[in-house]
């Protein structure tokens, strides 16, 4: 029989594939063959572990042992030491699972102890290209039951008594979705997927579909034997190449193995899936729009009702759900309703995924669950702000989500929470800003991307977005009134209520949740023409103090000629031709420079 | 695939293959082979090799097979450490292929530590 002793998992999410994962894979295989332990030693390429900031990432399997920043030409040491004499290459382990005694249970660091993960089950676990790996891991064991043994109605049931809700933003229960689907009297029905995870910073949907892409297969699969639908359709960006490949690969798979197709499991029921790539516009991500897009259309949406459930693509009843959404299912039928329902708080059950990025020491993906604080997030598993540097706010929900402040970070991580303090759920990406941001230019960044990916359809969106643009740009160029920041919030408010879909009504959160936690900030700009953090050019100036001893450095990198003085003599900056570059400040050894 | 069955024989084969990834528990037993330069020249690979495989082919599961560098006896190799829970370490010197496969039947299914293999017995 075929002997494995040792199992290399090398992680091939997006992520670590951008830092040179392929050719750590290449390497190890090369060691390997050279020692001649290819038959009883595994490479195995994985989908994500969540730790993005320390990729690529390389785990070495009986031990557990997790190594960080692992280069190609470090496979070559891994495997002369820890793979043919059992020494584990110390060095490379990632710092926290380094013990006394050899290393500690990865499940024990800061950033995994708290977390728990359901969507991200089996990410960075299996194979994601081998369906075989995810049979083993119970997959398509729950689409086998509910076909041979549950009918339609008690599968909505399950959904509907976990308590289950969309992972995509809005947070609609998902088991009423699925029984408005199911009540519809149609010869035709679909089943759609949102994949077109357009929010900037966000990767928690690429994640599970480079990572676990039968588990979406096998849920959508369930989905379309509980609501009637025999065609499902995945709309997913083309932005992301890897998941795209992965998704057709278990596709070819699970078609093979008789999981889509006619007649599944001898029941009977006919289901198949269909990718239709989408050209990332953010827009797409709005349900009606996205229907659209896969019909062949413009992606804009429409007014809703009809929703979806009644009249959605083609004009026939469509469920539409997210792919962390979907992700779930197969885990609730496993483990029954009750299973989830006994994760979270009292209105939001389960777990929620989050992308990690900006100001925190662990850029990465954690699924925590419901009601855990904020604060447990960033400061626990995320690790805080680097350098020391003290926390100013947090964004979720991206460009339709708001700035949370330092004072709101016990709050419980709730769909309801969220949204009452200005914010929301979202998708799930979680953008961390540090003292040196400004809450203005923050704002004006969301509202360039909403600007940018408004369709046009509407004109509060359409115009009420630009305005809030040019304002918020007078602002940080130092020209702004305090009628603005009025101005601002009546806009603000009428794009709110006024607009057609999702994207215009949530395209103000950034700029009025900053105007209400930190208006100081506004108000410095506006009043005291400064910014606080140091950020918008035109309210900065660079002063050379008595510290200078005249060693003429700063005039040299000056690009524009700005800075003038003798040898040992101060140097002084001409206000007019200086850019604010900050590339004296960043040479003068003395600290003599000065921003303010 | 139309039968349940199916999907469970393809579930089984492959947990057998991919059992190494999952944590091991508290109350799982270590076998570690020590696979120094000393232990590799002694003959130690043969004896991981009949481990995993003995290990495998009784469908141990909670038992997991891993190596460890030099102990400081080296004339004793290939040493071969036992951690089950609730019992002290048994260290097993001077190992073969054929030695391995009586410690999985007596010691690791049966609870009985083959005494005459470990280092007390062989000073």
């Amino acid at each position: 029989m075929e002997l494995v002793r040792s199992h290399i998992l090398v992680c091939a999410g997006t992520g670590c594939s951008a830092s040179n994962s392929e050719a750590i894979i290449a390497e190890f295989e090369k060691s390997l063959a050279q020692a001649g332990m290819q038959k009883e030693v595994r490479v195995i390429k994985t989908g994500c572990f969540g730790l993005c900031a320390l990729g690529p990432v390389v785990v070495v399997y009986p031990e557990g042992a997790f190594y960080s920043r692992v280069k190609p030409e470090d496979a070559q040491e891994i495997v002369s030491e820890h793979i043919v004499k059992g020494r584990i290459v110390t060095r490379l382990l990632y710092q926290e699972t380094v013990a006394e005694a050899g290393i500690s249970s990865l499940s024990e660091t800061p950033f995994y102890k708290k977390q728990l993960r359901i969507a991200l089950r089996n990410c960075g676990i299996i194979n994601p290209e081998n369906i075989d790996e995810y049979i083993a891991f119970d997959g398509y064991s729950a689409l086998a039951r509910a076909l041979t043994e549950q009918t339609p109605e008690e599968i909505v049931d399950i959904i509907t008594k976990s308590g289950l809700r969309g992972r995509g933003g809005a947070g609609f229960p998902t088991g009423k979705k699925w029984q408005y689907t199911a009540q519809e009297k149609s010869d035709i029905k679909y089943v759609a997927c949102n994949a077109d995870e357009g929010d900037p910073g966000a990767f928690m949907d690429r994640s599970v579909l480079e990572g676990d892409p039968h588990s979406l297969i096998e849920a959508m699969t369930i989905a379309g034997y509980a609501v009637g639908a025999g065609q499902g359709y995945i709309y997913v960006r083309a932005e992301y190449p890897i998941a795209v490949k992965r998704l057709d690969i278990a596709i070819g798979q699970a078609r093979e193995y008789g999981f889509l197709g006619e007649n599944i499991f001898g029941t009977g029921f006919s289901f198949d899936i269909t990718v239709r790539l989408g050209a990332g516009a953010f827009v797409c991500g709005e349900e009606t729009a996205l229907l659209t897009s896969v019909e062949g259309n413009r992606g804009e949406p429409r007014p809703r009702p009809p929703f979806p459930a009644i009249k959605g693509l083609f004009g026939k009843p469509t469920l539409l759900n997210n792919v962390e959404t979907y992700a779930n299912v197969p885990w609730i039928l496993q483990n029954g309703w009750e299973a989830l329902a006994a994760i979270g708080t009292e209105k939001s059950k389960g777990t929620k995924v989050f992308a990690l990025g900006g100001k925190i020491t662990n850029t990465g993906l954690v699924e925590v669950p419901m009601g855990t604080t904020l604060r447990e997030v960033v400061e626990e598993i995320g690790g805080g702000c680097p350098n020391g540097k003290k926390f100013k706010a947090a964004q979720t929900g991206g460009p339709s989500g708001g700035c949370i402040p330092a004072e709101h970070l016990d709050l419980p991580i709730e769909y309801e929470t969220l949204k009452s303090i200005g914010s929301m759920m979202g998708s799930g990406g979680l953008i961390v800003m540090d003292e040196d941001n400004c809450m203005v230019d923050i704002a004006r960044f969301f509202l360039d991307f909403t600007v940018d990916e408004s369709c046009g359809k509407c004109t509060p969106c359409r115009v009420g977005t630009k305005r809030m643009f040019q304002i918020l740009t007078k602002i940080t160029e130092g020209n702004g009134t305090m009628e603005d920041l009025d101005t601002l919030e009546d806009l603000g408010n009428h794009i709110i209520n006024n607009s057609l879909c999702g994207l215009g009504q949530s395209a103000p959160n950034p700029v009025l949740s900053t105007l209400k936690y930190f208006r100081d900030e506004y108000i410095a700009h506006v009043r005291d023409k400064k910014c606080p953090a140091g950020v918008c050019k035109n309210l900065l100036s660079y002063r050379i103090t008595d510290a200078c001893r005249g060693c003429t450095l700063c005039a040299k990198v000056c690009p524009t000629g700005a800075i003038s003085g003798k040898v040992k003599e101060l140097h002084v900056i001409d206000q007019d031709k200086c850019i604010k570059c900050g590339a004296c400040m960043e040479k003068c050894k003395f600290g003599a420079i000065v921003k303010e | 695939m139309k039968t349940l069955e199916e999907l469970k024989a393809i579930r089984e084969k492959t947990l057998a293959n991919i059992q190494l990834r999952t944590e091991t528990g508290e109350d799982s037993v270590r076998i570690v082979v020590g696979m120094a330069t000393c232990g590799i020249a002694a003959g130690a690979r043969p004896v991981l090799a009949a481990f995993v495989e003995e290990v495998a082919k009784r469908k141990l599961a909670n038992v997991s097979v891993t190596q460890t560098g030099c102990i400081g006896v080296c004339r004793l190799e290939p040493i071969v450490e036992v951690f089950a829970p609730g019992e002290e370490k048994v260290t097993y010197v001077k190992m073969t292929p054929e030695k391995a496969g009586r410690v999985i039947a007596e010691h690791i299914v049966n609870k009985q530590v083959v005494s005459e293999y470990t280092i007390g017995m062989n000073q």
